[in-house]
This record gives structure tokens, C-alpha cells and sequence, in this order.
């Protein structure tokens, strides 16, 4: 089937099966590799994606379902060459180790912080709440949960890159 | 940049060099790797966990219309090639011929266009098993009825890989004897695994005119799986080039060569087009390198008063069907007879048996530094029963039997020499932490009003670093790990080392070493890794390896760059090298600070003009192999404090506080970050992970929704703090770091588990401490 999605702000067209999940067509297809596969069973999240700014697990999200909405990978974060808050929080505070959970921790970080932004400060908690369907292996959470709080703390943070 | 605003040149705390190309998804792992004409491969796996394969009928698959290749083990054994060498020498089958062994066991390789296409090609191969009875409980292993497994290696009568002790029995038994107090407990260190978050795969390429095959592979240890490679193969060493890009964590999951690897090469050789294979997460689960599954039988002597005097164990070491357990060859059991822990004790023996069962191979993963996971579970749980049948408090009673300070180098009774370490000062710092006085008191009270809150105490010691040459090899390759070093004209540098991160940060810290060792500023040093075409020879990274062997290396290979520098620098200067004084990044002449020069200055007159004496050669590249004289030990001192529900059994996990002695501390940010993974490791180990088995061998936990891994809800925010005591014998005292909280913690949150439940009259409960193994420990119902 001919499908033709918006991803990071740009339109691809492509010739897919319609069972092909938005994880492998983000990454076999458009190239895009930074959104990772970890598991079959939806518990992981190192595919994490926004569809309209709403994080979902792309290996459980058919391609042909992905048409209409605004897809965002970890690539689209960076505007302009200029870090997102919250890549820098992970730089800044050791949000990671190996990488590879990190590129969906970023997005539902990045949602997160949307959905919050001009409410009250962020409890831990809420931070916690926010990533525990993630797996991250190697850091624990403790720092990860830093990252998200120093990325709050500077919303408009210019790259230090 | 460090704390205080400023880039440290050497060691401190420093942003990672590797997490720029990360947080923009532009790391590199094997799945990312793309090739023109790359085929995918998908392995069919055996659904049981015994029994004899009558017919396999491939035909059906091969009519798929992207289907390009089906491999079977008769393919492979017409070539020699069905079976493979483990690391542990022994045999294991790369795809199955006569019988299957374990559930998820390797049987037909498929080759497609794409890897949907070869996973709808496995359902159309036609596979006749004729079921065999299955061999579950390692403890029933060696009974006389019990099926034999091996049937396949010659003189194998039975299900026993190997008897192996340590330490003195007939001392041990007199010991044993005439103590006032003898404590017996059977502990079970289930099967757990560590479950990377980037399962494993390979892409192979061969190039059939050149006859060069190049592997992108997660491994660990890239120079081991080209030597092993080669020798399986049977291809010139030369013409294999192993590249292990990013890795998305090992924890020792990545350390063995699995058929999956060896399959996408034939099946690259064979179709002469690249070929992907990237097993699934319960592919990974359920055939790739297990961890523990120790059945342990412990006793620990004492006096009255608490002097412990004597520890004890026999194990029963389920290794499953193949063994492929990674450790050094002389060691078969690991290093689990580093089990009289930090204690300073008469008499030690331990007896393992090592079992084939009908379950994945492996054994020594999951971060355990070569199964002192194993030990520091045994002895740490062991002192907790003697404390409970004695009385006394547990972290009295370790104080009173720690290895003094003034014993070190302390030799064990089971012949570790011990480097270094003040054990008292750490496990009082914790305390002072953990507020421990406080905590017995709040425990006090909260057990009148029948809440149940314990508090556990953990001790350990690791060793790791393995290791000297003349003990330690694996498949006969020596442990050591090389360095080079290269100076441009410029000042800048370029280390290549032959270990591989997964995560650690070496990109970042090795060239910490340069920088304390040279003076050169950390990001003027690039570090390359993970291609054996381009690094020195080594073994890899596992076992809390690299800072304490390639670490070593990296800093004796800058003095080398030094030492040569100094030449230079004297004849810069006009001066003798023995009138020449280092400062870090200069050498100036003694007792003329102002007269000297900078080591980018050496480094371009080392590529210039200068005249140099006889014999020295210009520039200032080094290289060098390091063999360590002895392991490092780091150290650490462990508070849990735990709750329970009453009504559920969950137990929480409120506080965990964590005071680790790793020697001299290259990046405290990175060593932080480490021990915060192992100790979400120790959660997960502890109260919610482990490959089980039903009675006919079927894995249930062959999926994150069955395998029970942490997230940040089920652990607190942890209290780290840290002791200094440099390993003597290291070039920079570093003791290393990786594996220490690992190792640490399990013990510890039981020990806390068990202070919660002594009103009920609970003196051990098993790992995994889950609701209902708790629940039933409340009401004494044994599980």
C-alpha cells in the first residue's frame, strides 16, 4: 500500500506492507535509526515516538495508522542545530549510559514537559510516573529523572553544544 | 565540565564525550547497520525442550518467493560446521542435527528479502520432533534415572560437566567440629538474565574476491569473536575484520559466540550478500546467556560470642544443555571461591558440580564478575543466619570479623591475595549514612504497632581485573589488553584499546588517563574501539575488566609517550633527560622552571628537526600489552531498608544507601551512574526477576511481560558515597567499578526482606522475593 506520513515535519511517501509497524518504517524505510526496537511486547520503550505530541510505542502502532498525524523521532528534537532542553539535561546530568533506551526516554520526557508547561514545579513522582513504561538498563533512573528535572528548570536553555 | 566550572585535565567529573551523537539518535548499533543487497535471517527455534528430531522438511520455505537460502545442521554438518567450540570448550550445536536440548534452541537459519519475509518463512519448515523426557531441576541432574542429554559427546554417561573444589576440607571439617555454634542454610540463586536493552545480532558481509569477511556484531569482545571466528571457520585471521559498533548493553549478555552470529556469516558466505540477523527479545531470552542458577548448599562455624570461623558450601551449578559459561579456563566455576567475602576466617572449602540440564546455555553474565555474585550472596546471606541465631546485631557482627587494614595484602583461605582496603572505615560510613541507630529505633517502633520495616546489611568484596597470564586464559588466549597510543605533530592524540564499551564511557575516561598521564586536555584525546582492524589485541570487556587491565594499559603506554618525551624534550633543550622534571603537560629542568617544554612543543619537534641521540626514533607513539601482576578488589558497604505490606506481602524498596571503595576514581559522574544500574540490577535480581521453568522444560520467562525488570517506580533515589583505597599494584590505583553494586546489593535486600519478616520467626527466603514467596514465608508454608 501507498503511505504517505508526516514525520519531524516532512512528508514521505512510501510502498509498504500494510502490516508494517512504525518502528521498522521509520527506521528501514525513511532511514530514520535513532527510534530503537527492544522488545515485542510493548513493555520497553525504546521506540517511544509523539503522534501529535502524544508519546506511543511505535513497535505496537501500525505504519498505515501513522497517516494524519504528526510523527516525531528523536531526530526532530534539535530545531535549527540547537539542543532541546532535554537533550542537554541528559548531557548535564548523566541521563544515560549505553543509548539506546534514550532516544524514547527524550520524547516522552519532551511530552511531559509540554503537557506541563505553566503548571506547578514537577514532583519526582510525576517524573517517575511519566517513564515507568520505559526500561532503561544501565542508569537506574535516578539520573534520568534529573535530566528531565534540569531540562524543566531550563526551558529555554540554548545549546551549550 | 567538572563541579566547579572547570574542565579538569585528568581525572574528575567530566560531560561524556559519546552522549552528543546519542540524545540525536545518531548512535550506531548493529541494527542500524544498512548494506546494499543485505538479506535478513531468522532462526527456527525448537519449541520443546527435548527430544529427537526424526525428519526437518525445508522445501515448503525454500518455494517462498523471498526466501533466498534455508540452512539445517545436516547442511552444516556436511561441512563441519554443525557443531561449534563454547568458550568453555566444550561442544554446542550451532543448528540442531540429532536431537533438540533446550527450549528455543537453534534448528533452521532462513535467509529472505526482508526480515518479515523470513520470519513468515520459518512457519513453512516442517520440523518432526519426537519428544524426549526433559531434565528441569538441576538438583535431579545427576539422579540415575535421569534422561542423558549429551548423548552427542563420546564416554558422557551421565548429566555432569565437571567436580571442582576449593579451599582445605579436612581443616574446614575440624573447624567445623569443634565450634560452639554451626548455622546450615540451602539458598537457591535463581536463573536470572541480563536482558540488554538492544538484543543481540550481527550483519556479515564477505567479500568474494578479496575473501575478506567483515562481522558487525554486539560483542563485548571483539578481538576474542575474530580469533574465535577464525578458528571455527577455518578463515585466515587476516581477512576477518570484527566491528562492534555502539552497543546498547551487555552486562555480559554479549560475551559468547551464539549460532545466530555464525549462521548470518555462512549465510553471507553462501548467498555472497550481506546478511542481517537480529534475534527478538524472546529469542534473546530464551537462548542467549543466562545468569547464576546456583543451588547452594551454606554452613558458617562460629564462636559463642560471634567470631566467625569457618564458611562452607556445596553447589549444585546448572550450566544447561551446552556449557558455554564465560570464564577463564582453569576457573570452572568462576570465581566463586572468593566466598569468604571480607572476612578475616580460619578455614573455607567449596565443592561445585556443574550440570547439564535442558535449558539455555550460559551461566556467567549479568555483571556477577565471574559468579562472585554467587559468593557474595552465599557469605553475606550466611553471616545474616548467624547473626539471627546468635542474636546479634548484623552489622556488629560483620565489624567485629571485617579484614583489618593492617592485614592487607590479605591472603584468603582459598588463596585470593586481597590488594588493599580499610573495610571498617566504609561500612561505618554507611551506617553514619543510613543513620543506623536511628533506623533500629524507628524499627522498634513501628513493630509494636505491627509494620513491618527491616533493615538488611550487606558487605563485599569483588575481584576483578582478570587477569595475569599465567592463571588466566580463555580458549588459551592470555587476559591482558593492549594499548597505542599516537601523538599527531600537533599535541593531539589518539588511543586505540582493545576493549569495547557498552555503555561505560570509555570514550570519555580512557582519555581521562591520557590527560592525568600527559597533560593534553581530555578533548584533544580521541579514543577508537570496537574494530579489530584498527586496535591493538585484547579480550574485551566483562567482569569489571577494562579499567583495571586496559585502564593500566592506557596509563602505562602515556608514560611510555612520557619517557619518550622526555628524550625530545632534553634535546630541545640541550639538557640531559636525567635533569628534566614533569610537571603535568611540561618537562622543564630542574631547578629552572621557566626552561622547558610543553608536550604539544615535544610533540612537534618529535616529528621535526631536532636532533635526537642514537638509536631514538622520532615521535612519541607507544604501544603496549598489559598483564596484570594480580586482580584489583574493590569494595563496598551496602544499607537496604525495605517495608512490606502486610496484607499484599510486596516489599518496597525505601532506601538504599551505597558506599563503594573502587580506588582511585577516574570520572565520579560515570562511576555514580554505574553503581546506580547495578543496584537497579539488585532490585530486579532480588525481588522481581527470574527464568523459570515448567516441569517439561517450557521457559516462562521468555518475555519482558514475564521477566520482571525494574522501572523507575520500583526503585528509590539512591544514596551513593565512596572510600578511596588505591589498588598498590595498578598503575593509577584504580580498582574498577562495573559490576561492584551488582554483586552488592542482591544479599543486601534480602538480608533487608528477612530483618522484616524475623517477628514471623523468618530466618531465609529465596530470590526472587515476590509477593507470594514472601506471603507464604509469613504464614511458614514452604515454596
Amino acid at each position: 500500500m501507498l503511505l504517505t506520513a508526516s514525520v519531524n515535519a516532512r512528508e514521505y511517501t512510501r510502498d509498504v506492507e500494510p502490516r508494517t509497524l512504525l518502528v521498522h518504517f521509520l527506521r528501514d524505510e525513511l532511514g530514520l535509526t535513532g527510534t530503537h526496537w527492544g522488545c515485542d511486547t510493548s513493555n520497553c520503550g525504546t521506540c517511544v515516538v509523539l503522534m501529535d505530541g502524544e508519546p506511543v510505542k511505535s513497535c505496537t502502532v501500525l505504519a498505515a495508522t501513522a497517516a494524519g498525524y504528526e510523527i516525531r523521532t528523536v531526530e526532530g528534537l534539535a530545531a535549527g542545530g540547537v539542543l532541546d532542553p532535554v537533550q542537554q539535561g541528559f548531557i548535564e546530568m548523566h541521563g544515560l549510559q549505553c543509548g539506546f533506551c534514550t532516544s524514547g526516554m527524550l520524547m516522552t520526557a519532551r511530552a511531559l514537559l509540554d503537557r506541563r508547561a505553566g503548571g506547578p514545579p514537577l514532583t519526582d513522582g510525576e517524573i517517575r510516573e511519566a517513564i515507568s513504561g520505559q526500561i532503561c538498563r544501565c542508569t537506574g533512573y535516578a539520573t534520568i529523572v534529573r535530566s528531565i528535572r534540569w531540562a524543566a528548570d531550563h526551558p529555554d536553555q540554548p545549546s551549550a553544544e | 565540565m567538572s563541579d566547579n566550572g572547570e574542565r579538569p585535565i585528568g581525572f574528575g567529573r567530566l560531560r561524556r564525550k559519546e552522549d552528543p551523537r546519542f540524545i540525536r539518535g545518531q548512535g550506531h548499533y548493529v541494527d542500524d547497520v544498512q548494506l546494499p543487497g543485505m538479506l535478513h535471517g531468522a532462526i527456527l527455534r525448537s519449541p520443546v525442550a527435548h527430544a529427537r528430531i526424526a525428519s526437518i522438511d525445508a522445501s515448503p520455505a525454500l518455494q517462498h518467493p523471498k526466501v533466498h537460502a534455508v540452512i539445517t545442521g545436516r547442511d552444516l554438518e556436511t561441512r563441519g560446521l554443525a557443531w561449534m567450540r563454547t568458550i568453555s570448550a566444550d561442544s554446542q550445536a550451532v543448528l540442531a542435527t540429532d536431537k533438540v536440548r533446550f527450549q528455543g534452541q537453534e534448528v533452521a537459519f532462513v535467509i529472505a528479502e526482508d526480515r518479515y519475509s523470513a520470519r513468515d518463512a520459518l512457519e513453512l519448515i516442517d520440523v518432526d520432533y519426537e519428544p524426549l523426557p526433559a531434565v528441569v531441576d538441576p538438583r535431579r541432574a545427576l539422579d540415575s534415572d535421569a534422561p542423558l542429554i549429551r548423548d552427542d559427546k563420546p564416554g558422557q554417561t551421565d548429566n555432569r560437566i565437571f567436580d571442582w573444589e576449593s579451599g582445605d576440607r579436612a581443616l574446614t571439617d575440624r573447624v567445623f567440629e569443634n565450634a560452639d555454634v554451626v548455622v546450615e542454610q540451602d539458598l537457591v540463586f535463581p536463573r536470572s538474565h541480563p536482558a540488554p536493552m538492544e538484543t543481540c545480532g550481527a550483519v556479515a558481509q564477505f567479500d568474494q574476491v578479496t575473501g575478506k569477511l567483515t562481522v558487525w556484531c554486539t560483542t563485548q569482545a571483539p578481538h576474542a569473536h575474530r580469533t574465535v571466528y577464525a578458528l571455527l571457520t577455518g578463515l585466515p585471521e587476516h581477512r576477518i575484520r570484527v566491528i562492534s559498533p555502539d552497543v546498547g548493553g551487555g552486562f555480559g549478555n554479549k560475551v559468547p559466540v551464539y549460532p545466530g552470529y555464525l549462521c548470518a556469516i555462512i549465510g553471507a558466505i553462501d548467498t555472497g550478500r550481506p546478511v542481517k540477523w537480529m534475534e527478538d527479545r524472546s529469542e534473546n531470552l530464551m537462548s542467549t546467556a543466562f545468569a547464576r542458577d546456583y543451588a547452594m548448599r551454606g554452613a558458617i562455624a562460629a564462636t559463642a560470642e560471634g567470631n566467625i570461623l569457618a564458611v562452607r558450601v556445596d553447589v549444585v551449578a546448572d550450566h544447561g544443555a551446552f556449557n558455554a559459561t564465560a570464564q577463564p579456563t582453569n576457573y570452572p566455576a568462576g570465581f566463586f571461591h572468593v566466598f569468604t567475602g571480607s572476612y578475616d576466617i580460619e578455614a573455607a572449602h567449596c565443592h561445585v558440580t556443574g550440570v547439564y540440564t535442558n535449558k539455555a546455555p550460559g551461566g556467567v553474565a549479568y555483571a556477577c564478575s565471574f559468579r562472585i555474585a554467587e559468593a557474595v550472596y552465599l557469605v553475606e546471606r550466611m553471616v545474616d543466619c548467624l547473626a539471627y541465631e546468635l542474636g546479634i546485631d548484623a552489622a556488629e557482627l560483620r565489624l567485629a570479623n571485617l579484614i583489618s587494614p593492617d592485614q592487607f595484602p590479605y591472603q584468603c583461605k582459598t588463596g585470593w591475595v586481597y590488594d588493599s582496603g580499610d573495610y571498617e572505615r566504609t561500612l561505618r560510613k554507611a551506617l553514619d549514612i543510613a543513620d543506623y541507630d536511628a533506623l533500629r529505633r524507628e524499627q522498634g517502633e513501628r513493630r509494636a504497632r505491627g509494620e513491618l520495616m527491616g533493615i538488611g546489611v550487606g558487605f563485599f568484596t569483588e575481584a576483578v581485573g582478570a587477569g595475569p597470564r599465567r592463571h588466566m586464559d580463555i580458549l588459551g588466549l592470555g587476559m591482558n589488553d593492549g594499548a597505542a597510543l599516537r601523538v599527531h605533530p600537533t599535541g593531539k592524540a589518539q588511543l586505540s584499546i582493545s576493549v569495547q564499551t557498552q555503555g561505560q564511557g570509555h570514550e570519555t575516561t580512557f582519555a581521562q588517563i591520557v590527560a592525568e598521564e600527559l597533560g593534553i586536555p581530555p578533548e584533544d584525546v580521541d579514543v577508537v574501539h570496537g574494530d579489530t582492524d584498527v586496535t591493538p589485541y585484547g579480550l574485551g570487556t566483562y567482569g569489571s575488566r577494562s579499567t583495571p587491565v586496559s585502564g593500566a594499559a592506557t596509563a602505562v603506554v602515556a608514560r611510555k609517550v612520557r619517557d619518550r618525551a622526555r628524550i625530545v624534550a632534553a634535546a630541545m633543550l640541550e639538557a640531559s633527560p636525567d635533569d628534566l622534571e614533569w610537571e603535568k603537560g611540561r618537562w622543564f629542568v630542574k631547578g629552572d622552571p621557566e626552561k622547558g617544554a610543553t608536550i604539544q612543543e615535544i610533540a612537534m619537534a618529535a616529528r621535526g628537526s631536532v636532533e635526537l641521540p642514537a638509536g631514538v626514533e622520532a615521535g612519541l607513539d607507544a604501544e603496549t600489552v598489559y598483564d596484570p601482576p594480580n586482580l584489583t578488589f574493590p569494595y563496598g558497604a551496602y544499607i537496604c531498608v525495605v517495608e512490606i505490606d502486610p496484607g499484599t506481602a510486596k516489599v518496597r524498596v525505601r532506601r538504599f544507601v551505597a558506599v563503594d571503595d573502587c580506588g582511585t576514581r577516574i570520572n565520579p559522574m560515570i562511576i555514580e551512574g554505574q553503581v546506580h544500574g547495578g543496584l537497579t540490577d539488585g532490585v530486579g535480581i532480588a525481588l522481581m526477576e527470574q527464568i523459570a521453568f515448567d516441569e517439561s522444560g517450557n521457559c516462562l520467562g521468555g518475555s519482558l511481560m514475564d521477566y520482571l525488570i525494574p522501572t523507575s517506580l520500583e526503585v528509590p533515589d539512591w544514596e551513593t558515597d565512596f572510600t578511596v583505597t588505591p589498588s598498590p599494584h595498578h598503575p593509577i590505583g584504580a580498582k574498577g567499578i562495573g559490576e561492584s553494586a551488582t554483586v552488592g546489593s542482591p544479599p543486601t535486600i534480602v538480608n533487608a526482606v528477612c530483618d522484616a519478616l524475623r517477628p514471623f520467626g523468618v530466618r531465609h527466603v529465596d530470590m526472587p522475593c515476590t509477593p507470594s514467596r514472601v506471603w507464604h514465608a509469613m504464614r511458614g508454608i514452604p515454596q
